[in-house]
Protein backbone atom coordinates (compact mmCIF):
# COMPACT_ATOMS: atom_id res chain seq x y z
CA UNK A 1 0.00 0.00 0.00
CA UNK A 2 0.76 3.55 -0.82
CA UNK A 3 0.59 6.31 2.03
CA UNK A 4 1.34 9.72 2.13
CA UNK A 5 4.41 11.44 3.54
CA UNK A 6 3.21 15.06 3.72
CA UNK A 7 2.38 16.44 7.42
CA UNK A 8 -1.33 15.93 6.76
CA UNK A 9 -1.23 12.70 6.21
CA UNK A 10 0.88 11.48 9.41
CA UNK A 11 -1.33 14.43 11.48
CA UNK A 12 -3.97 12.15 10.39
CA UNK A 13 -2.72 8.69 11.03
CA UNK A 14 -1.74 10.26 14.57
CA UNK A 15 -5.82 11.27 15.17
CA UNK A 16 -6.94 7.98 13.58
CA UNK A 17 -4.65 6.14 16.19
CA UNK A 18 -5.60 7.99 19.18
CA UNK A 19 -9.44 8.06 18.09
CA UNK A 20 -9.69 4.40 17.87
CA UNK A 21 -7.87 3.91 20.86
CA UNK A 22 -10.09 5.97 22.71
CA UNK A 23 -13.08 4.24 21.25
CA UNK A 24 -12.25 1.32 22.25
CA UNK A 25 -11.38 1.63 25.43
CA UNK A 26 -15.22 3.77 25.97
CA UNK A 27 -16.62 0.29 24.63
CA UNK A 28 -14.92 -1.06 27.53
CA UNK A 29 -14.50 0.61 30.01
CA UNK A 30 -18.06 0.16 31.32
CA UNK A 31 -16.94 -3.54 31.69
CA UNK A 32 -13.80 -2.95 33.62
CA UNK A 33 -15.68 -1.01 35.60
CA UNK A 34 -17.89 -3.36 37.37
CA UNK A 35 -15.28 -6.35 37.36
CA UNK A 36 -13.49 -3.73 39.36
CA UNK A 37 -16.60 -3.29 41.58
CA UNK A 38 -16.86 -6.93 41.99
CA UNK A 39 -13.95 -6.87 43.58
CA UNK A 40 -13.73 -4.52 45.89
CA UNK A 41 -14.82 -4.28 49.47
CA UNK A 42 -17.96 -2.66 50.92
CA UNK A 43 -17.12 0.50 51.54
CA UNK A 44 -15.86 1.95 48.62
CA UNK A 45 -18.07 -0.04 46.50
CA UNK A 46 -21.08 1.24 48.51
CA UNK A 47 -19.81 4.71 48.53
CA UNK A 48 -18.71 4.51 44.94
CA UNK A 49 -15.03 5.19 45.32
CA UNK A 50 -14.15 2.57 42.89
CA UNK A 51 -13.09 3.50 39.19
CA UNK A 52 -11.62 1.23 36.97
CA UNK A 53 -9.36 -0.67 39.89
CA UNK A 54 -10.86 -2.87 42.72
CA UNK A 55 -10.14 -0.84 46.41
CA UNK A 56 -9.73 -3.14 49.37
CA UNK A 57 -9.38 -6.17 46.82
CA UNK A 58 -11.00 -9.30 47.96
CA UNK A 59 -13.05 -12.43 46.30
CA UNK A 60 -16.09 -12.70 48.53
CA UNK A 61 -18.34 -11.67 47.06
CA UNK A 62 -17.42 -14.02 44.15
CA UNK A 63 -17.55 -16.60 46.80
CA UNK A 64 -20.82 -15.23 48.11
CA UNK A 65 -22.60 -15.41 44.53
CA UNK A 66 -21.13 -19.11 43.73
CA UNK A 67 -22.29 -20.22 46.92
CA UNK A 68 -25.79 -19.78 46.36
CA UNK A 69 -27.98 -22.57 45.59
CA UNK A 70 -30.37 -20.59 43.57
CA UNK A 71 -27.85 -19.12 41.17
CA UNK A 72 -26.10 -22.64 41.17
CA UNK A 73 -29.54 -23.54 40.05
CA UNK A 74 -30.34 -21.38 37.22
CA UNK A 75 -26.59 -21.92 36.21
CA UNK A 76 -26.78 -25.15 35.90
CA UNK A 77 -30.34 -24.93 33.65
CA UNK A 78 -28.58 -22.58 31.56
CA UNK A 79 -26.33 -24.97 30.49
CA UNK A 80 -28.73 -27.88 30.34
CA UNK A 81 -30.41 -26.06 27.65
CA UNK A 82 -27.70 -24.53 25.92
CA UNK A 83 -26.40 -28.27 25.63
CA UNK A 84 -29.86 -29.67 24.26
CA UNK A 85 -31.41 -26.61 22.67
CA UNK A 86 -28.11 -26.50 20.41
CA UNK A 87 -28.18 -29.92 19.51
CA UNK A 88 -31.77 -29.85 18.66
CA UNK A 89 -31.28 -27.09 16.52
CA UNK A 90 -27.80 -28.21 14.85
CA UNK A 91 -30.17 -31.61 13.67
CA UNK A 92 -32.71 -30.04 12.44
CA UNK A 93 -30.90 -27.21 10.64
CA UNK A 94 -29.01 -29.76 8.61
CA UNK A 95 -32.22 -32.15 8.22
CA UNK A 96 -34.40 -29.41 7.01
CA UNK A 97 -31.65 -27.88 4.56
CA UNK A 98 -30.23 -31.07 3.09
CA UNK A 99 -33.92 -31.72 0.83
CA UNK A 100 -34.18 -28.07 0.61
CA UNK A 101 -30.61 -27.60 -1.27
CA UNK A 102 -31.83 -30.02 -3.91
CA UNK A 103 -33.38 -29.07 -6.86
CA UNK A 104 -36.89 -29.51 -7.29
CA UNK A 105 -36.29 -32.16 -10.25
CA UNK A 106 -34.74 -34.15 -7.28
CA UNK A 107 -36.50 -33.01 -4.26
CA UNK A 108 -40.31 -32.69 -5.48
CA UNK A 109 -42.49 -29.82 -3.93
CA UNK A 110 -39.21 -28.10 -3.00
CA UNK A 111 -40.71 -24.77 -3.81
CA UNK A 112 -43.55 -25.37 -1.50
CA UNK A 113 -41.56 -26.39 1.39
CA UNK A 114 -38.93 -23.51 0.65
CA UNK A 115 -41.99 -20.87 0.68
CA UNK A 116 -43.64 -22.30 3.98
CA UNK A 117 -40.49 -21.48 5.83
CA UNK A 118 -39.92 -18.47 4.91
CA UNK A 119 -43.31 -16.92 4.89
CA UNK A 120 -43.10 -18.46 8.87
CA UNK A 121 -39.43 -16.67 8.81
CA UNK A 122 -41.56 -13.08 7.62
CA UNK A 123 -44.48 -13.33 9.53
CA UNK A 124 -45.43 -14.15 12.83
CA UNK A 125 -48.40 -14.65 15.19
CA UNK A 126 -46.75 -12.53 17.71
CA UNK A 127 -46.13 -12.63 21.34
CA UNK A 128 -49.18 -13.29 23.07
CA UNK A 129 -50.83 -16.09 20.66
CA UNK A 130 -47.37 -18.04 20.67
CA UNK A 131 -47.07 -17.75 24.55
CA UNK A 132 -51.11 -19.07 24.45
CA UNK A 133 -50.13 -22.36 22.39
CA UNK A 134 -47.22 -23.21 24.47
CA UNK A 135 -49.09 -23.08 27.25
CA UNK A 136 -51.89 -25.22 25.66
CA UNK A 137 -49.38 -27.66 24.87
CA UNK A 138 -48.47 -27.94 28.75
CA UNK A 139 -44.79 -26.82 28.15
CA UNK A 140 -45.20 -23.73 30.87
CA UNK A 141 -42.37 -24.55 33.14
CA UNK A 142 -40.42 -27.15 31.70
CA UNK A 143 -37.22 -27.01 29.42
CA UNK A 144 -39.48 -27.73 26.20
CA UNK A 145 -40.76 -23.98 26.35
CA UNK A 146 -37.30 -22.64 26.30
CA UNK A 147 -36.18 -25.03 23.56
CA UNK A 148 -38.88 -26.14 21.17
CA UNK A 149 -40.53 -22.96 19.64
CA UNK A 150 -37.28 -22.19 18.12
CA UNK A 151 -36.31 -25.59 17.44
CA UNK A 152 -35.69 -24.50 13.59
CA UNK A 153 -33.68 -21.05 13.49
CA UNK A 154 -34.87 -20.21 9.70
CA UNK A 155 -32.37 -17.73 8.58
CA UNK A 156 -29.17 -20.08 10.04
CA UNK A 157 -31.06 -22.95 8.15
CA UNK A 158 -31.53 -21.17 5.14
CA UNK A 159 -27.74 -20.04 5.40
CA UNK A 160 -26.58 -23.74 6.06
CA UNK A 161 -28.93 -24.32 2.75
CA UNK A 162 -26.97 -22.16 0.71
CA UNK A 163 -23.97 -23.58 1.84
CA UNK A 164 -25.13 -27.13 0.86
CA UNK A 165 -25.54 -26.03 -2.44
CA UNK A 166 -22.00 -25.01 -3.20
CA UNK A 167 -20.84 -28.89 -2.57
CA UNK A 168 -19.27 -30.38 -5.80
CA UNK A 169 -22.46 -31.84 -7.57
CA UNK A 170 -19.21 -34.18 -8.78
CA UNK A 171 -18.73 -35.87 -5.63
CA UNK A 172 -22.40 -36.27 -4.82
CA UNK A 173 -22.94 -38.10 -8.13
CA UNK A 174 -19.62 -40.67 -8.19
CA UNK A 175 -21.16 -41.47 -4.61
CA UNK A 176 -24.53 -42.13 -6.15
CA UNK A 177 -23.69 -44.28 -8.73
CA UNK A 178 -21.64 -46.51 -6.19
CA UNK A 179 -24.92 -47.08 -4.94
CA UNK A 180 -24.94 -44.53 -2.10
CA UNK A 181 -28.01 -43.38 -0.11
CA UNK A 182 -29.33 -39.79 0.72
CA UNK A 183 -28.68 -40.52 4.17
CA UNK A 184 -25.13 -41.82 3.02
CA UNK A 185 -24.58 -38.51 1.05
CA UNK A 186 -25.27 -36.51 3.87
CA UNK A 187 -23.04 -37.96 6.20
CA UNK A 188 -20.14 -38.53 4.19
CA UNK A 189 -19.95 -35.82 1.42
CA UNK A 190 -22.37 -32.36 3.14
CA UNK A 191 -20.96 -32.75 6.57
CA UNK A 192 -17.61 -32.97 6.76
CA UNK A 193 -17.36 -30.28 3.86
CA UNK A 194 -19.35 -28.43 5.56
CA UNK A 195 -17.47 -28.08 9.08
CA UNK A 196 -17.13 -24.39 8.99
CA UNK A 197 -20.53 -23.21 8.47
CA UNK A 198 -21.84 -26.31 11.29
CA UNK A 199 -18.98 -24.25 13.86
CA UNK A 200 -20.27 -20.73 12.74
CA UNK A 201 -24.45 -22.01 13.49
CA UNK A 202 -23.77 -24.38 16.12
CA UNK A 203 -21.54 -21.54 18.54
CA UNK A 204 -24.35 -18.82 17.06
CA UNK A 205 -27.00 -20.90 18.41
CA UNK A 206 -24.84 -21.27 21.63
CA UNK A 207 -24.78 -17.69 22.33
CA UNK A 208 -28.73 -17.07 21.17
CA UNK A 209 -29.29 -19.88 24.20
CA UNK A 210 -27.30 -18.75 27.22
CA UNK A 211 -28.05 -15.10 26.04
CA UNK A 212 -31.82 -15.51 25.92
CA UNK A 213 -33.94 -14.44 29.13
CA UNK A 214 -37.31 -13.32 27.72
CA UNK A 215 -38.63 -17.13 27.20
CA UNK A 216 -37.59 -18.07 30.63
CA UNK A 217 -39.29 -15.05 31.56
CA UNK A 218 -43.13 -15.78 30.18
CA UNK A 219 -43.00 -19.95 30.39
CA UNK A 220 -41.41 -20.31 33.86
CA UNK A 221 -43.95 -19.44 36.09
CA UNK A 222 -42.29 -21.01 39.52
CA UNK A 223 -39.15 -18.49 39.68
CA UNK A 224 -37.22 -21.76 40.58
CA UNK A 225 -36.91 -23.10 36.88
CA UNK A 226 -35.50 -19.23 35.22
CA UNK A 227 -32.47 -19.97 33.41
CA UNK A 228 -29.72 -17.46 34.60
CA UNK A 229 -30.09 -14.73 33.09
CA UNK A 230 -33.55 -14.02 33.37
CA UNK A 231 -32.64 -15.21 37.14
CA UNK A 232 -29.91 -12.41 36.64
CA UNK A 233 -32.93 -9.96 35.76
CA UNK A 234 -34.43 -10.07 39.12
CA UNK A 235 -31.01 -8.95 40.69
CA UNK A 236 -29.49 -6.75 38.71
CA UNK A 237 -32.61 -5.13 36.92
CA UNK A 238 -35.43 -5.65 39.48
CA UNK A 239 -32.92 -5.44 42.36
CA UNK A 240 -34.47 -7.80 44.75
CA UNK A 241 -31.96 -9.63 45.93
CA UNK A 242 -34.25 -10.65 49.19
CA UNK A 243 -35.44 -14.19 47.08
CA UNK A 244 -31.91 -14.84 45.79
CA UNK A 245 -30.35 -17.24 48.52
CA UNK A 246 -27.47 -14.51 49.64
CA UNK A 247 -27.77 -14.54 53.65
CA UNK A 248 -28.62 -11.19 54.92
CA UNK A 249 -26.03 -11.26 57.57
CA UNK A 250 -23.57 -11.46 54.43
CA UNK A 251 -24.94 -8.21 53.24
CA UNK A 252 -23.56 -6.74 56.64
CA UNK A 253 -19.88 -7.46 55.10
CA UNK A 254 -20.42 -6.91 51.60
CA UNK A 255 -22.20 -4.53 48.99
CA UNK A 256 -25.09 -5.66 47.38
CA UNK A 257 -23.81 -3.64 44.25
CA UNK A 258 -20.46 -5.38 44.31
CA UNK A 259 -22.42 -8.77 44.41
CA UNK A 260 -24.77 -7.64 41.42
CA UNK A 261 -21.20 -6.72 39.67
CA UNK A 262 -20.11 -10.12 40.61
CA UNK A 263 -23.17 -11.97 39.02
CA UNK A 264 -22.75 -9.95 35.80
CA UNK A 265 -19.48 -10.75 35.67
CA UNK A 266 -19.98 -14.62 35.95
CA UNK A 267 -22.97 -14.76 33.39
CA UNK A 268 -20.29 -13.11 30.66
CA UNK A 269 -17.48 -15.49 31.67
CA UNK A 270 -18.87 -18.53 29.19
CA UNK A 271 -18.94 -16.23 26.32
CA UNK A 272 -15.81 -14.41 27.17
CA UNK A 273 -14.17 -18.30 26.98
CA UNK A 274 -16.03 -19.04 23.38
CA UNK A 275 -15.32 -15.28 22.42
CA UNK A 276 -11.88 -16.43 20.23
CA UNK A 277 -13.66 -18.95 18.64
CA UNK A 278 -17.03 -16.83 17.78
CA UNK A 279 -14.52 -13.91 16.24
CA UNK A 280 -12.90 -16.00 13.84
CA UNK A 281 -15.82 -18.25 12.80
CA UNK A 282 -18.52 -15.87 13.12
CA UNK A 283 -17.48 -13.27 11.39
CA UNK A 284 -16.80 -15.53 8.26
CA UNK A 285 -19.86 -16.79 8.64
CA UNK A 286 -21.36 -12.87 8.52
CA UNK A 287 -19.83 -12.27 5.91
CA UNK A 288 -21.25 -15.51 4.15
CA UNK A 289 -24.44 -14.61 4.79
CA UNK A 290 -24.86 -10.93 4.09
CA UNK A 291 -22.95 -10.87 0.97
CA UNK A 292 -23.94 -14.15 -0.82
CA UNK A 293 -25.38 -13.33 -3.96
CA UNK B 1 -40.06 -42.36 -14.48
CA UNK B 2 -42.70 -43.29 -12.06
CA UNK B 3 -44.02 -42.39 -8.18
CA UNK B 4 -43.01 -45.54 -6.86
CA UNK B 5 -39.45 -45.55 -8.95
CA UNK B 6 -39.17 -41.64 -7.39
CA UNK B 7 -39.63 -42.90 -4.02
CA UNK B 8 -37.51 -45.45 -3.94
CA UNK B 9 -34.74 -43.11 -3.76
CA UNK B 10 -36.32 -39.74 -3.00
CA UNK B 11 -38.31 -41.01 0.48
CA UNK B 12 -35.51 -40.53 2.98
CA UNK B 13 -35.33 -36.66 1.59
CA UNK B 14 -39.07 -36.32 3.03
CA UNK B 15 -38.28 -37.98 6.09
CA UNK B 16 -35.40 -35.62 6.76
CA UNK B 17 -37.54 -32.62 5.81
CA UNK B 18 -40.81 -33.77 8.66
CA UNK B 19 -39.61 -32.94 12.18
CA UNK B 20 -38.51 -29.37 10.86
CA UNK B 21 -41.47 -29.20 9.22
CA UNK B 22 -44.11 -30.29 12.42
CA UNK B 23 -42.03 -27.84 14.34
CA UNK B 24 -42.69 -24.77 12.71
CA UNK B 25 -46.15 -25.74 11.73
CA UNK B 26 -46.64 -26.04 15.66
CA UNK B 27 -45.02 -22.89 16.85
CA UNK B 28 -45.05 -21.08 13.69
CA UNK B 29 -48.22 -21.49 11.97
CA UNK B 30 -50.41 -22.45 14.70
CA UNK B 31 -49.75 -19.13 16.63
CA UNK B 32 -50.83 -17.68 13.48
CA UNK B 33 -53.90 -18.73 13.65
CA UNK B 34 -54.41 -17.98 17.09
CA UNK B 35 -54.24 -14.02 15.65
CA UNK B 36 -58.20 -14.38 15.64
CA UNK B 37 -57.98 -13.12 19.20
CA UNK B 38 -57.57 -9.50 17.78
CA UNK B 39 -61.20 -10.13 16.35
CA UNK B 40 -62.74 -11.75 19.41
CA UNK B 41 -63.34 -10.78 23.15
CA UNK B 42 -61.08 -13.80 23.59
CA UNK B 43 -61.37 -15.66 27.41
CA UNK B 44 -58.32 -18.49 27.94
CA UNK B 45 -61.68 -20.35 29.33
CA UNK B 46 -63.23 -20.31 26.04
CA UNK B 47 -60.43 -20.62 24.01
CA UNK B 48 -59.82 -19.62 20.35
CA UNK B 49 -63.04 -21.50 19.22
CA UNK B 50 -65.58 -20.32 21.30
CA UNK B 51 -64.71 -17.05 22.57
CA UNK B 52 -67.30 -14.47 20.78
CA UNK B 53 -66.39 -12.38 17.78
CA UNK B 54 -66.29 -8.51 17.85
CA UNK B 55 -65.23 -7.57 14.36
CA UNK B 56 -63.04 -4.70 13.84
CA UNK B 57 -64.28 -3.40 17.49
CA UNK B 58 -60.61 -4.21 19.00
CA UNK B 59 -58.92 -2.22 16.44
CA UNK B 60 -61.20 0.72 16.85
CA UNK B 61 -60.64 0.82 20.14
CA UNK B 62 -56.86 0.53 19.54
CA UNK B 63 -56.69 3.54 17.22
CA UNK B 64 -58.64 5.49 19.18
CA UNK B 65 -56.41 5.29 22.27
CA UNK B 66 -54.13 8.38 22.83
CA UNK B 67 -51.15 6.32 24.14
CA UNK B 68 -51.36 4.50 20.63
CA UNK B 69 -49.85 6.98 18.74
CA UNK B 70 -47.70 7.40 21.53
CA UNK B 71 -46.43 4.05 20.94
CA UNK B 72 -46.43 4.27 17.43
CA UNK B 73 -44.33 7.39 17.69
CA UNK B 74 -41.98 5.89 20.18
CA UNK B 75 -41.34 3.10 18.16
CA UNK B 76 -40.29 5.18 15.34
CA UNK B 77 -38.71 7.71 16.69
CA UNK B 78 -36.33 5.34 18.53
CA UNK B 79 -35.51 2.28 15.72
CA UNK B 80 -35.19 4.71 12.77
CA UNK B 81 -32.21 7.09 14.78
CA UNK B 82 -30.98 3.40 16.04
CA UNK B 83 -30.59 2.55 11.96
CA UNK B 84 -29.24 5.69 10.86
CA UNK B 85 -26.36 6.15 14.07
CA UNK B 86 -25.55 2.69 13.39
CA UNK B 87 -24.92 2.71 9.90
CA UNK B 88 -23.12 5.85 10.13
CA UNK B 89 -21.13 4.58 12.75
CA UNK B 90 -20.50 1.69 10.68
CA UNK B 91 -18.94 2.97 7.90
CA UNK B 92 -16.51 5.39 9.30
CA UNK B 93 -15.67 3.08 11.96
CA UNK B 94 -14.56 0.90 9.08
CA UNK B 95 -12.66 3.65 7.13
CA UNK B 96 -11.09 4.91 9.98
CA UNK B 97 -10.01 0.60 10.59
CA UNK B 98 -8.93 0.13 6.77
CA UNK B 99 -6.68 3.57 7.17
CA UNK B 100 -5.04 1.84 9.97
CA UNK B 101 -1.82 0.19 8.49
CA UNK B 102 -0.47 -2.03 12.01
CA UNK B 103 -2.48 -5.31 11.77
CA UNK B 104 -1.95 -5.93 15.30
CA UNK B 105 -3.78 -2.65 16.48
CA UNK B 106 -6.55 -3.31 14.08
CA UNK B 107 -7.09 -6.36 15.26
CA UNK B 108 -7.02 -5.59 19.01
CA UNK B 109 -9.46 -2.71 18.09
CA UNK B 110 -11.83 -4.90 16.51
CA UNK B 111 -11.74 -7.79 19.24
CA UNK B 112 -12.56 -5.18 21.90
CA UNK B 113 -15.39 -3.27 20.13
CA UNK B 114 -17.18 -6.06 18.91
CA UNK B 115 -17.68 -7.63 22.45
CA UNK B 116 -21.03 -5.88 23.74
CA UNK B 117 -22.34 -7.28 20.51
CA UNK B 118 -22.18 -10.75 21.96
CA UNK B 119 -23.46 -10.01 25.81
CA UNK B 120 -27.31 -10.10 26.26
CA UNK B 121 -29.36 -6.99 27.22
CA UNK B 122 -29.58 -8.21 30.64
CA UNK B 123 -25.93 -8.36 31.64
CA UNK B 124 -25.53 -5.11 29.44
CA UNK B 125 -28.54 -3.49 30.97
CA UNK B 126 -27.26 -4.59 34.29
CA UNK B 127 -23.74 -2.69 33.61
CA UNK B 128 -26.05 0.12 32.53
CA UNK B 129 -28.02 0.78 35.71
CA UNK B 130 -24.66 0.72 37.61
CA UNK B 131 -23.02 3.30 35.90
CA UNK B 132 -25.89 5.46 34.90
CA UNK B 133 -27.21 5.49 38.49
CA UNK B 134 -27.53 8.72 40.22
CA UNK B 135 -24.53 7.88 42.26
CA UNK B 136 -22.72 6.13 39.80
CA UNK B 137 -19.51 6.73 37.88
CA UNK B 138 -20.48 8.40 34.92
CA UNK B 139 -22.59 11.38 37.11
CA UNK B 140 -19.77 11.29 39.30
CA UNK B 141 -17.79 12.34 36.10
CA UNK B 142 -19.70 15.17 34.70
CA UNK B 143 -19.94 16.13 38.43
CA UNK B 144 -16.18 17.16 38.16
CA UNK B 145 -16.86 19.53 35.65
CA UNK B 146 -19.66 21.04 37.97
CA UNK B 147 -22.85 18.84 36.15
CA UNK B 148 -25.57 18.47 38.11
CA UNK B 149 -26.57 14.65 38.44
CA UNK B 150 -28.91 13.39 35.36
CA UNK B 151 -31.36 10.90 35.53
CA UNK B 152 -30.14 9.02 32.29
CA UNK B 153 -32.77 6.45 32.72
CA UNK B 154 -34.90 7.79 34.86
CA UNK B 155 -35.97 11.44 32.69
CA UNK B 156 -38.06 11.49 29.43
CA UNK B 157 -35.53 14.10 28.23
CA UNK B 158 -32.95 11.49 28.51
CA UNK B 159 -34.42 8.33 28.04
CA UNK B 160 -34.63 8.31 23.91
CA UNK B 161 -31.09 9.21 23.57
CA UNK B 162 -29.66 6.91 26.60
CA UNK B 163 -31.25 4.30 24.21
CA UNK B 164 -29.85 5.15 21.36
CA UNK B 165 -26.09 5.42 22.31
CA UNK B 166 -26.56 2.23 24.50
CA UNK B 167 -27.81 0.22 21.16
CA UNK B 168 -25.04 1.91 19.46
CA UNK B 169 -22.78 0.39 21.50
CA UNK B 170 -23.81 -2.63 21.55
CA UNK B 171 -24.55 -3.16 17.92
CA UNK B 172 -21.68 -0.55 16.27
CA UNK B 173 -18.72 -2.22 16.49
CA UNK B 174 -20.31 -5.52 14.68
CA UNK B 175 -21.74 -3.75 11.87
CA UNK B 176 -18.60 -2.62 11.00
CA UNK B 177 -17.65 -6.26 9.98
CA UNK B 178 -19.82 -6.12 6.98
CA UNK B 179 -18.42 -2.77 5.52
CA UNK B 180 -14.81 -4.35 6.46
CA UNK B 181 -15.37 -7.05 4.19
CA UNK B 182 -16.73 -4.92 1.35
CA UNK B 183 -13.61 -2.79 2.11
CA UNK B 184 -11.07 -5.46 1.70
CA UNK B 185 -12.50 -6.73 -1.73
CA UNK B 186 -11.17 -3.09 -3.61
CA UNK B 187 -8.88 -3.37 -5.46
CA UNK B 188 -5.74 -2.10 -4.21
CA UNK B 189 -4.25 -1.83 -8.06
CA UNK B 190 -7.13 0.87 -8.11
CA UNK B 191 -5.41 3.45 -5.15
CA UNK B 192 -2.04 2.73 -6.65
CA UNK B 193 -3.09 3.62 -9.66
CA UNK B 194 -4.24 6.90 -8.77
CA UNK B 195 -1.74 7.89 -6.46
CA UNK B 196 0.68 7.51 -9.11
CA UNK B 197 -1.67 10.17 -10.72
CA UNK B 198 -1.34 12.53 -7.85
CA UNK B 199 -4.18 11.56 -6.17
CA UNK B 200 -3.84 12.60 -2.22
CA UNK B 201 -5.03 10.28 0.80
CA UNK B 202 -8.60 11.71 0.95
CA UNK B 203 -9.05 12.06 -3.26
CA UNK B 204 -8.92 8.48 -2.51
CA UNK B 205 -11.42 7.67 0.17
CA UNK B 206 -14.14 9.80 -1.62
CA UNK B 207 -13.44 8.60 -5.53
CA UNK B 208 -12.12 4.76 -4.63
CA UNK B 209 -13.07 3.34 -1.02
CA UNK B 210 -16.66 5.34 -0.79
CA UNK B 211 -17.42 4.13 -4.21
CA UNK B 212 -16.30 0.64 -3.72
CA UNK B 213 -18.49 0.17 -0.73
CA UNK B 214 -21.58 1.90 -2.09
CA UNK B 215 -23.33 -1.38 -3.07
CA UNK B 216 -23.14 -2.81 0.73
CA UNK B 217 -24.31 0.87 1.65
CA UNK B 218 -27.16 0.74 -0.42
CA UNK B 219 -28.12 -3.10 0.56
CA UNK B 220 -27.91 -2.54 4.36
CA UNK B 221 -30.13 0.41 3.73
CA UNK B 222 -33.06 -1.28 1.82
CA UNK B 223 -32.44 -4.21 4.36
CA UNK B 224 -33.14 -1.71 7.38
CA UNK B 225 -36.34 -0.87 6.31
CA UNK B 226 -37.53 -4.03 7.64
CA UNK B 227 -36.51 -2.59 10.92
CA UNK B 228 -38.01 0.63 11.47
CA UNK B 229 -40.67 -1.11 13.59
CA UNK B 230 -37.73 -2.97 16.02
CA UNK B 231 -36.88 -0.43 18.50
CA UNK B 232 -35.31 -2.73 20.74
CA UNK B 233 -37.86 -4.88 22.58
CA UNK B 234 -35.66 -6.34 25.03
CA UNK B 235 -33.23 -3.55 25.77
CA UNK B 236 -36.07 -1.31 26.40
CA UNK B 237 -38.38 -3.83 28.88
CA UNK B 238 -35.03 -4.28 30.74
CA UNK B 239 -33.85 -0.41 31.12
CA UNK B 240 -37.24 1.62 30.96
CA UNK B 241 -39.55 2.40 34.26
CA UNK B 242 -43.12 3.76 34.11
CA UNK B 243 -41.25 7.13 35.01
CA UNK B 244 -40.41 6.84 30.99
CA UNK B 245 -43.34 5.58 29.31
CA UNK B 246 -44.04 9.12 28.15
CA UNK B 247 -40.90 8.43 25.99
CA UNK B 248 -39.98 5.25 25.93
CA UNK B 249 -42.66 2.60 25.49
CA UNK B 250 -42.82 1.11 22.16
CA UNK B 251 -45.41 -1.38 20.67
CA UNK B 252 -43.31 -4.73 21.90
CA UNK B 253 -43.42 -3.28 25.31
CA UNK B 254 -46.72 -2.24 25.66
CA UNK B 255 -47.84 -5.49 23.64
CA UNK B 256 -46.45 -7.32 26.79
CA UNK B 257 -47.78 -5.66 29.21
CA UNK B 258 -51.13 -5.06 28.06
CA UNK B 259 -50.94 -9.02 26.81
CA UNK B 260 -49.00 -10.62 29.69
CA UNK B 261 -49.25 -8.76 32.87
CA UNK B 262 -52.49 -7.28 32.68
CA UNK B 263 -53.99 -10.68 30.93
CA UNK B 264 -56.31 -7.94 28.34
CA UNK B 265 -54.89 -10.60 25.21
CA UNK B 266 -57.68 -9.74 22.25
CA UNK B 267 -56.35 -5.93 22.74
CA UNK B 268 -52.56 -6.79 22.75
CA UNK B 269 -53.33 -9.40 20.15
CA UNK B 270 -54.62 -6.60 18.15
CA UNK B 271 -51.56 -4.41 18.73
CA UNK B 272 -49.40 -7.09 17.78
CA UNK B 273 -51.51 -8.22 14.55
CA UNK B 274 -50.84 -4.48 13.75
CA UNK B 275 -47.48 -4.88 13.85
CA UNK B 276 -46.86 -8.55 12.70
CA UNK B 277 -48.73 -7.06 10.02
CA UNK B 278 -46.51 -3.74 9.15
CA UNK B 279 -43.46 -5.39 9.90
CA UNK B 280 -44.41 -8.32 6.91
CA UNK B 281 -45.24 -5.88 4.28
CA UNK B 282 -42.20 -3.82 5.20
CA UNK B 283 -39.52 -6.86 4.81
CA UNK B 284 -40.60 -7.92 2.23
CA UNK B 285 -40.53 -4.38 0.14
CA UNK B 286 -37.46 -4.43 1.78
CA UNK B 287 -35.74 -7.41 0.36
CA UNK B 288 -38.04 -6.55 -2.88
CA UNK B 289 -35.36 -3.37 -2.67
CA UNK B 290 -32.29 -5.15 -1.75
CA UNK B 291 -32.89 -7.65 -5.17
CA UNK B 292 -33.92 -4.96 -7.56
CA UNK B 293 -30.99 -1.93 -6.25
CA UNK B 294 -28.07 -4.27 -4.94
CA UNK B 295 -28.43 -7.42 -6.28
CA UNK B 296 -28.80 -9.40 -2.75
CA UNK B 297 -31.05 -12.67 -2.58
CA UNK B 298 -31.94 -14.68 0.47
CA UNK B 299 -32.56 -18.08 -1.19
Amino acid sequence: MIRGNNWFSRSFDGFNYVFLTVFALLCLAPMVHIFAVSLSGRAPATAGYVSFWPIDFTLENYQEVMGSRIFLRSFIISVVRVLTGTSLNMVLIILTSYPLSKTPRVFKGRTVFIWFFVFAMLFNGGLIPTFLVVRNLGLLNTLGSLILPNAVPIFSMILMMNFFRDVPKELEESAVIDGASHWKVLWYIYLPLSLPAIATLTLLSAVNHWNAWFDGLIYMTDTANYPMQTFLRTVVVELDLTNVGIDPRDLQRLSDRAIRGAQIIVATVPILIVYPFLQRYFISGIKLGAVKE
Amino acid sequence: MTFKQYMKRAWPLYVMIAPGLIFVLLFRYYPMYGVVIAFQDFSPAKGFLNSPWVGWENFEFLFSLPEFNRILGNTLIIAIAKIVSDQIGAIILALLLNEARIILFRRTIQTLIYLPFFLSWIVLGGILLDILAPHGILNQAIGVFGAPPQLFLGSNSWFRGTMILSGFWKNVGFSTIIYLAALTAINPVLHEAAAIDGAGRFRRIWHITLPGIRPTIVLLAALSLGDVLEAGFEQILTLYSPAVYRTGDIIDTNVYRVGLVSAQYSLAGAVGLFKSFISFILIVLSYYLADRYAGYRIL
